[in-house]
């Protein structure tokens, strides 16, 4: 069963803010984590309810993020949507570990992060 | 340059800013942390030993990071910027924050980098918000049973963002308690955008409402945003919605239904996040029955209706306002009246009031000025109130005395009055204008001087008075 990703995205890292952020990367992987396809989505509002909407709405089994306030992120998980948060790094490598089921929540991706 | 760079005293850079109650943060002009105190780490709930290296925006968090990055802004105008913000930390919380920014430089002048003190100042926002919620309410007036009514679900409605229908008599406080109900609300922060329906002709106030792209009529030559836009995150009020033509209220319909806009000449809609209130002195249901306000209106904005009662319904709230209003006109023309003669509080008791809670504030703010002692007497109150109060109305009042429909027989001897004052106004004023040119000498521009009026006013009112 395929499973569908959503990374909040600013520039090539992670956005440090999930209720601030304007760009997102939804992808597909399969049952062993290969990926299927993805796409890069500009969102027309930066909101922090409307993201949750479209998470919803488009059926994402997981999120990857950085800082997110309580309130999204109980909502998410009540929703049963799995929230990887706190993440620092860029978003690919972050992807490659989610993938891989290797990406925790607070993980710091130091050695791309500095070459930013 | 890089921060490797950065001078021996580095080391003791810790040490020194971990005595700092704030958080502290030094950033290389690459605007990476290079250091952070204890204070830091705890609001963050980032380690140094984690976040050095790092991008500030990914540690600090702040709202304004990847928009107007305080340290960018320091760097390319070399100058200190003190900005308001909140960050969310990594114990999920968003906190509100003070950021003090500004340049470190080496002896030569040259930056190293940029210093950051991150104040959380949640605990004075508290204090804010409670201190203006009590301060907003203040400003409403009342221990009647009805108005108590109204203020006990005040705070409730202002918490939710569903539409509010005001209504009531002119004078009843309409505008105030829309402010309220604003400055209390979550949308506080937001703008509070005010427009009176009746005030514009209809094509006008469409395009003031919804806005207007480039080349929609001539003289659009540019787009221009609706007040929708402008109260975008915030409150639009719309004051005397009866007025609202027709057609406008099917554009407004759509938006409470769609929570979009399409602005005037454009064919593509616009999302506005505003919560709407809306009010009126009208029975809008008696406008419903005559055709002239649609139903589906109405009951979409009749989400929250709030009937604010008229004066000489609330027992006991005079004599409560009458002191309100007098400390209020003491303070702002710096008297010192202590109070009111038993024959002034009788009369300002009996009088009906049709112009509500603002003709008893206009009346105070008469006898306030008048008054050169330290109580308010009969004679220092408005003429008018001395004989039969349905004798003596002022214009103002007049105008408005025509809605109620409480007072028989009132309209007919206020028509009569209106008609006798209207003639003694005509009367002072061709002798004002008159007086002017003989102490002019004719010469129009410094009659319109002595007047306070331009020289066109004054013609257009000289030909009024058949002086040209």
């Amino acid at each position: 069963m395929s499973e569908k990703l959503l990374i909040t995205i600013w520039r090539d890292q992670v956005a440090p803010r999930f209720d601030l952020t304007s760009e997102v990367l939804v992808a597909t992987v399969d049952s062993t984590g290969e990926p299927l396809h993805s796409k890069t989505v500009v969102l027309p509002t930066v909101s922090a309810e409307d993201l949750c909407h479209m998470i919803l709405t488009e059926g994402i089994n997981t999120v990857i993020c950085g800082g997110i306030e309580e309130e999204y992120f109980e909502y998410l998980s009540w929703k049963k949507v799995k929230v990887i948060d706190s993440v620092i790094g860029p978003y690919l490598q972050a992807l490659e570990l989610a993938r891989v089921g290797k990406l925790e929540p607070g993980a710091i991706l130091r050695e791309e992060a500095s070459q930013g | 340059m890089n921060f490797s760079s950065f001078p021996k005293e580095s080391v003791k850079v810790e040490e020194v800013i971990d005595c700092i109650p704030v958080g502290v943060a030094v950033l290389d002009t690459n605007l990476r942390l290079q250091a952070m105190n204890r204070a830091l780490e705890a609001m963050t709930g980032f380690s140094r030993e984690e976040a050095i290296g790092i991008d500030c925006s990914h540690i600090i968090r702040n709202n304004l990071c990847t928009q107007k990055c305080p340290a960018k802004q320091v760097l390319e105008n070399d100058r200190a910027v003190h900005l308001e913000g909140n960050i969310v930390n990594r114990e999920r919380q968003k906190i509100p924050v003070m950021i003090h920014a500004s340049v470190l430089k080496d002896d030569e002048g040259k930056p190293l980098g940029v210093i950051e003190t991150i104040e959380d100042i949640s605990l004075l926002r508290e204090l804010d918000k409670k201190t203006r919620i009590t301060h907003d309410f203040a400003d409403l007036v009342g221990h009647s049973p009805k108005m108590q009514k109204l203020l006990e679900i005040l705070p409730i409605i202002s918490q939710t963002d569903s539409s509010v229908l005001i209504t009531g008599e002119t004078g009843t406080g309409k505008d105030l308690i829309a402010s309220v109900i604003h400055r209390v609300s979550p949308r506080a922060q937001g703008p509070f955008v005010k427009i009176n329906c009746g005030a514009l002709p209809e094509t006008l106030l469409e395009s003031e409402l919804f806005g207007h792209t480039r080349g929609a009529f001539t003289g659009a030559v540019r787009d221009k945003p609706g007040r929708f836009q402008l109260a975008d995150g915030g409150t639009l009020y719309l004051t005397e919605i009866g007025d609202l033509p027709l057609t406008l209220q099917v554009k407004l319909l759509t938006f409470l239904d769609d929570k979009e806009i399409i602005p005037l000449g454009g064919t593509r809609s616009a999302r506005a996040d505003v919560r709407l209130i809306a009010a009126t002195h009208r029975d809008l249901q008696a406008m419903v029955r005559q055709g002239n306000f649609r139903e589906d209106l109405l009951f979409r904005l009749n989400v929250v209706r709030l009937e604010v009662p008229p004066l000489r319904e609330r027992q006991g709230d005079i004599r409560l306002l009458m002191e309100y209003f007098l400390n209020k006109f003491n303070r702002q023309f710096q008297k010192k009246i202590k109070g009111f003669s038993p024959e002034a509080i009788e009369i300002l008791r009996q009088y009906p009031y049709p112009g509500n809670v603002r003709e008893l504030a206009n009346m105070v703010e008469y006898a306030t000025n008048v008054c050169h002692e330290s109580i308010i007497k009969q004679e220092h109150l408005p003429d008018y109130l001395g004989g039969p109060w349905d004798e003596a109305l002022r214009p103002e009042v007049r105008a408005t005395v025509g809605e109620m429909g409480s007072y028989p027989g009132l309209e007919e001897s206020i028509g009569k009055r209106v008609a006798d004052n209207r003639l003694n106004w005509r009367e002072m004023e061709r002798r004002m204008i008159s007086e002017a040119l003989v102490k002019s000498r004719g010469n129009r521009t410094k009659a319109a001087k002595i007047l306070g009026w331009g020289r066109s006013t004054l013609w257009r009112k000289m030909k009024q008075h058949n002086l040209v």
